[in-house]
């Protein structure tokens, strides 16, 4: 009973210290209004942090997530626009801080590969229904068709026979 | 035949793909600002709080620009083949002190020793923002207009030395 209950004390404890410790971060910044603050979360959470890569600039807690979010909470504060700040991060770390890359020619593979695979799959696809039925719908000759006649009828009388 | 060379033709170009990715390491992250020119900024030298140094005083021939911490432990790593370069006298190696403390480079330079002629002292990392550091050590190979030529993520080693640093170098200094 006790170590059931330690148990399941521990469990929460483990799961609740990540979210916990996400907004304890975050806690250092002061906005005007809730719209202001959750305008500037959005605007992190679509940003990536580059020394871990696989997480935004709201999770990750590396020391340059943490430059760069008071950078971005400065920059929300003075009043710059969302695309002033993406410019600012993206003229000094590239399209790599963005988890949404901007259309251009070297990114067309990217954003318009998998229209193209489906495309072809669908155009495959559609050639290999094509043959299927022209093969169905073949002609069979008319010894061929007595033959298959007289088989059908077999097994029908066949299947009368006890 | 078609039926058998299809999905054969499919399996080597994703072996292709997937070789090509085995090789490509996800975190070097090329530079926006290579053939840019290099971003401005004024920082106390790390050996006199007193005095400033800024990009102009870089300008004018060509440098390399090394982003070091005395935290970074391939920093340490590196460290010896900096002297090495420097020994060479082909070019002059500047160094921007990242987040750091200012005692402990101090201590690192002495103990060491120092290849750099300069090394600019950036606490907040401020300036290492421009620069676009995310991670130190980097290294930048800047020409004499102050443009931005190339730039090396982690430690360097003879071999980068000898095979990307001092032969860009030598170009540059041939055909500014």
């Amino acid at each position: 009973m006790m170590k059931n209950f330690l148990t399941t004390l521990t469990i929460l404890l483990v799961l609740g210290s990540g979210p916990l410790h996400a907004t304890a971060t975050l806690e250092s910044f002061k906005f005007a209004d809730a719209a202001a603050e959750q305008h500037f979360k959005d605007l992190i959470a679509e940003l990536r942090c580059l020394v871990c890569q696989n997480q935004s600039l709201a999770d990750s807690d590396a020391e340059l997530a943490h430059d760069l979010r008071a950078e971005v909470y400065e920059m929300v504060q003075a009043g710059k626009s969302d695309e002033e700040i993406v410019e600012f991060l993206v003229a000094r770390y590239g399209d790599f801080v963005l988890y949404k890359p901007p259309v251009k020619p070297s990114t067309y593979l990217l954003w318009f590969g998998p229209f193209a695979l489906m495309l072809l799959a669908g155009v495959l696809l559609l050639r290999a229904v094509r043959r299927q039925k022209r093969s169905a719908t073949a002609e069979i000759s008319d010894a061929d068709r007595k033959r298959l006649d007289d088989l059908l009828g077999e097994r029908n009388s066949g299947e009368q026979k006890p | 035949m078609a039926r058998y060379l299809v999905p054969l033709g499919i399996f080597l170009v994703l072996v292709a793909f997937l070789y090509r990715g085995l090789s490509l390491d996800p975190k070097l992250v090329p530079s926006p600002l290579v053939g840019k020119p290099m971003p401005a900024f004024t920082l106390t030298r790390l050996q006199d709080p007193n005095t400033t140094i800024s990009d102009t005083d870089i300008k004018g021939k060509v440098a390399v620009l090394n982003i070091w911490a005395t935290w970074c432990v391939s920093c340490r790593a590196e460290h010896g083949a900096l002297l090495e370069l420097a020994k060479t006298g082909k070019v002059d190696i500047y160094g921007l002190n990242y987040k750091d403390e200012r005692a402990a480079a101090q201590q690192w330079l002495r103990q060491l020793g120092d290849p750099y002629v300069a090394n600019a002292f950036d606490d907040t990392g401020r300036v290492g923002i421009d620069w676009g550091v995310y991670g130190a050590p980097e290294t930048f190979v800047i020409d004499s207009q102050g443009i931005i030529r190339h730039k090396h993520v982690g430690p360097l080693t003879a071999e980068v030395i000898n095979e990307q640093i001092l032969p860009l170098v030598a170009k540059l200094q041939t055909s500014p």
